[in-house]
């Protein structure tokens, strides 16, 4: 089945966006550092903070150092203007918006909150379906309100492809519930089956 | 001939009708067209994604059903034109944002001001005011506002009516108060202001060394010399090309050595003018002209 997506798409993924909220940093850990260093795709993740975190910026760098000692992958947070490189994970930097311009580099901004959220998982995700069409991953993991939805739709709508985690491996699991609710999801997945599933996928398209 | 016509349409269909994406791209490059033929203003330097996230929201607020309507209503009515620019531009600011980066200004820039004898100080992009109150509040603090003229600019007129007003929403008034005292204030924040009603409404003391001016980035000349330039999280907004084009501006009008604070993300590192700035602080984001003589 898997398969046959692919082979009818007749195309290469390019990205990989994920949104993630409450309970996220460890439905991560089990994500992302099981990405080899060469992974094929940019890794793009809007990461809702609470309150708390986003007053001091040390709380951001932890993230990302966390991550960056962790990861195969090259890790860091996505610069405004800046080219998106794959083999790469991107992090959205706290208490700004992160959108993908058509040139495929990132741009920011400080709208007011969507869905209650700056950076919002929406604002990404449709920006970035925009830009890599069919050519994009969406993937929306544990967290607590219903932001990833409507974004996650769009990516659906582009012919990208929509993971889900399985709300029943996730820490909290409003926002998988939301995101599956709109019917639009190609495959809903165990918290430990994603990275896995990821990297076959990859595998299968370069073989 | 009528059905050769149909089935005309129906090949084209199926293959090269363009998609909805492609549509709403296109309708919005020409409402960029109708804008600068008929106001002058290019937003096609404007970075696009976030442009066309705030044009949809526009047509939602305007109860509009595609970009296309927007284009004869811009064109024949000013007044249209006037709400569209209020929708589009973000205008979202608050007192001291980031109050460390007011820290170090005060902290390490105010001191090297104090040598010039009138300090001329240009906050491009001030929305709604907040900043330049914040800034002005600092200058009285270390003795420099008497001699301080705080040049005020921003594209939407609406915006800058409340800035000169400098009447802010008193649910506001905690959050200001706590970046102020973050940013090392000497005083208390409700020295500032007088509370009425559910308003806070800022001394006229801070209001005199201000002035505002509708000033747009994208075509007007610099206006006099400054030393120092604050433009935070306008430039995120703005392409490479433009970005460059309004750094170039901004070296032009700063005195030799003078300084320029951008936002907290906002970069030179892709920027061509790169080397006509130094960082005095890298993290804070704050830069000082480089002359070449
Ligand atoms: C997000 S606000 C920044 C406010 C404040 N400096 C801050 O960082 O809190 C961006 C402002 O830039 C203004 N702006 C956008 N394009 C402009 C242009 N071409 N010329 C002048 N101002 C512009 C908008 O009207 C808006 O008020």
């Amino acid at each position: 089945m898997l398969l046959m997506k692919i082979a009818a798409l007749n195309n290469t993924y390019k990205a990989l966006v994920i949104g993630v909220s409450a309970g996220g940093f460890q439905a991560l850990k089990h994500i992302l550092p099981r990405f080899p260093k060469n992974f094929p795709l940019s890794v793009i993740i809007v990461q809702h903070r609470g309150e708390a975190v986003q007053e001091t910026s040390s709380k951001d760098d932890f993230l990302i150092h966390h991550f960056q000692q962790h990861c195969q992958m090259t890790v860091k947070e996505a610069i405004s203007g800046e080219k998106i490189c794959k083999s790469t994970i991107y992090f959205a930097p706290a208490k700004y918006h992160l959108l993908i311009e058509k040139e495929e580099s990132f741009s920011l901004s400080l709208e007011p909150p969507v869905n209650f959220s700056i950076p919002s998982i929406d604002v990404l995700f449709e920006s970035a379906s925009a830009c890599y069409k069919n050519c994009l991953i969406g993937l929306i993991l544990t967290g607590a309100n219903s932001d990833g939805s409507m974004g996650l739709r769009e990516i659906h709508l582009n012919n990208g492809l929509t993971l889900v985690q399985n709300p029943a491996t996730a820490d909290v699991d409003v926002m998988p519930k939301a995101a599956m609710e709109s019917h639009t999801v190609d495959y809903i997945l165990p918290l430990l089956e994603i990275a896995p599933f990821l990297c076959d996928l990859m595998q299968e398209e370069k073989g | 001939m009528k059905m050769q016509a149909e089935s005309t349409i129906k090949q084209k269909t199926v293959s090269q009708l363009p998609s909805h994406g492609e549509i709403i791209d296109f309708e919005i490059k020409l409402l960029i067209e109708a804008i600068q033929f008929r106001y002058g203003y290019d937003f096609s330097h404007y970075a696009q994604a976030s442009l066309t996230r705030r044009i949809s929201s526009c047509l939602k607020k305007f109860e509009l059903g595609n970009v296309s309507e927007l284009i004869p209503k811009i064109i024949h009515d000013v007044e249209y034109f006037e709400s569209f620019l209020r929708e589009v531009s973000v205008t979202v600011t608050e007192m001291f944002r980031d109050p460390l980066v007011f820290k170090v200004l005060r902290d390490k820039i105010f001191t090297q001001l104090q040598t010039y004898s009138r300090i001329n100080i240009w906050h491009a992009g001030c929305a709604t005011g907040e900043e330049v109150y914040s800034l002005a509040i600092m200058l009285k603090e270390e003795g420099l506002l008497s001699r301080s003229r705080i040049y005020a600019t921003d594209f939407n007129n609406h915006s800058l009516a409340i800035a000169e007003q400098g009447i802010y929403k008193a649910e506001k008034i905690p959050l200001f108060t706590k970046n102020y005292l973050l940013t090392g204030g000497k005083a208390s924040f409700a020295d500032y202001y007088q509370a009425k009603h559910s308003h806070a409404i800022m001394h006229e003391e801070l209001k005199q060394h201000m002035t505002f001016a509708h000033h747009n980035l994208i075509k007007d000349q610099c206006f006099a010399q400054m030393h120092l330039i604050i433009c935070r999280n306008v430039l995120i907004y703005f392409d490479r090309t433009l970005q460059d084009s309004v750094l170039g501006l901004f070296h032009q009008s700063l005195v030799h050595r003078g300084y320029l604070l951008l936002g907290d993300k906002e970069s030179l590192d892709f920027s061509q003018k790169k080397n006509c700035f130094t960082a005095i602080a890298k993290e804070q984001r704050i830069f000082q002209k480089v002359s070449y003589e």
